[in-house]
């Protein structure tokens, strides 16, 4: 439920770096905790985003949330599908449901997150 | 001081069945079981099953009793025969809401049943204590006794017969029946609900509540019966615009700018906010309550503000993704000259603003 090859925050964001870019999207657990997702509100393609920012907004019927930046950097893809199929964020948190891509400015602060094993010990003090 | 949460007599079902419980009027209750969008739907198109046993019930009796409610409530308490329910605003001296009641007929004249919003409950009971006349008239609050279920969509009827010894067929809307027996339990059964939907409100003895929540969940799983959170409720009564204490009604709003006119009786005698009331009437209210749907992306939320040409006009109350219409909706007040159908108007979300269109309400209205 939360691959080895990501990096996770505490706010429940994963990044999938590739290069200098990275894939962003929210992890399984937020996407339980959020419930049903009906609206995501995304960034346009260029913007800057600096780490720990507000990226983006998603919403499901009762709540409002929004996605911190895990990196540093330009956006330089957003997925609109999300813009008519919010769900896929529920379905597909890791694949269909990424977020973003960011031209990342600084792999250093990469080490600011977590690891799939450090992430699930900060769940295990979050759930019940 | 540690804040005490109030439980309901279901609390652990809800929980052993993997339920997210979310705090909600001082009682720990289920927001969802299997998600909110898939409750909401199975109860448009089929039942569902919700525990409202945060649900406040005071009972009101004595030979003045009738006297004193009419003095307490809006609407008219005398048209009630036994066996019949009224929905009625209760409100203060200057015609804010103190909250919106059902009252039960059980013995015309003597004796009622109120059922009032959970998170009022103990001041709904302190404001009936202070406000009745007469001695010898007793007020009660039955809710740590009393838990309630809800059993509403089109197949609630169908489920609610295998069990109990009374033919529904005979039981219209907003009328009740006493001593309804299920397995062996003695219940008050009413055709109510909150959803929009056809349906029933079951009160049961606050220890026998398990055994008829488990009952009629096995028994309605063939009509696909399926457990509701709070969530499901919202949007239900959202998309039948049936106001919530607390977002559309309030001790500072009238029931006129709320759209409950048709629930004040001017003509019963004197009543609680009376004059207030006529006062509103005569001027107009200043704002008014209206249903708006989005015509561009965004969900409205309560408090957002409401503007129009860049004016601030009002602000929302309740607004969600509605699962029927597969729209973003919403209810709120806006200045009068602007709340007319048709009209368009701007919600502020995240300082943007996002077209919007004042419809007729409500937004859903079942077929008969």
């Amino acid at each position: 439920m939360y691959p080895r090859d990501l990096k996770y925050t505490k706010e429940h964001e994963w990044i999938r770096v590739e290069g200098d870019e990275g894939t962003v999207g929210i992890t399984h657990f937020a996407q339980k905790e959020l419930g049903d997702i009906v609206f995501v509100e995304l960034p346009e393609e260029g913007e800057e985003v600096v780490q720990g920012d507000s990226l983006a907004v998603i919403e499901s019927v009762k709540a409002v949330s929004d996605v911190y930046s895990p990196i540093s950097g330009t956006i330089i893809q957003v997925n609109q599908r999300l813009e008519d199929e919010p769900e896929l964020i529920n379905k597909d948190p890791y694949d269909e449901g990424w977020i973003v891509v960011i031209k990342i400015k600084d792999k250093d602060e990469l080490e600011d997150l977590m690891s799939n094993e450090e992430y699930q010990e900060l769940l295990e003090g979050e759930e019940d | 001081m540690k804040k005490i949460i109030k439980k309901t007599p279901l609390n652990s079902v809800h929980k052993k069945s993997g339920a997210k419980m979310i705090e909600f009027g001082g009682w720990e209750m289920p927001v969802r079981y299997k998600g909110i969008i898939a409750e909401h739907n199975v109860t448009r198109e089929k039942a569902g099953i919700f525990d409202v046993s945060h649900m406040g019930e005071i009972l009101i009796n004595g030979d003045k009793a009738l006297d004193e409610l009419q003095y307490l409530v809006t609407n008219d308490v005398s048209r009630l025969k036994k066996g019949q329910i009224l929905y009625t605003p209760m409100c203060n001296n200057s015609g804010g809401v103190v909250d919106d009641v059902l009252i039960y007929c059980k013995k015309e004249r003597e004796v009622y049943l109120l059922v009032v919003n959970a998170a009022n409950t103990d001041k709904d009971f302190e404001w009936i204590k202070d406000n009745i006349h007469q001695e010898n008239v007793n007020v009660v609050n039955i809710s740590d006794k009393t838990g309630q279920i809800s059993l509403q969509g089109p197949f609630a009827e169908k489920i609610l017969q295998k069990v109990a010894d009374y033919n529904l067929k005979n039981m219209k809307h907003f009328w009740f029946e006493e001593d309804i027996e299920i397995k062996g339990v003695k219940c008050i059964v009413s055709r109510t609900g909150y959803t929009g939907e056809d349906g029933f409100e079951i009160y049961i003895p606050w220890e026998r509540t398990e055994l008829i929540w488990n009952l009629l969940l096995e028994i309605g799983k063939d009509n696909g019966l399926e457990p509701c959170g709070l969530g499901a409720r919202d949007t239900l009564r959202l998309e039948a615009c049936l106001p919530l204490y607390g977002h559309e009604l309030r001790e500072n709003l009238t029931p006129v700018a709320a759209g409950l006119t048709r629930f004040v009786k001017l003509d019963k005698g004197d009543f609680l906010g009376k004059d207030a009331i006529e006062e509103e009437l005569s001027k107009g209210p200043e704002y008014k309550l209206v249903a708006f749907e989005m015509l561009e992306r965004g969900i409205p939320r309560s408090g957002y503000k409401i503007v129009k040409d860049d004016d601030e006009v009002g602000f929302v109350t309740s607004g969600s993704y509605s699962p029927t219409l597969r729209k973003n909706v919403g209810l709120g007040y806006v200045k009068t000259e602007a709340a007319k159908t048709g009209e368009e108007i701007h919600i502020l979300i995240r300082n943007k603003k996002v077209k919007a269109k004042i419809v007729k309400k409500p937004f859903y209205n079942r077929e008969v």
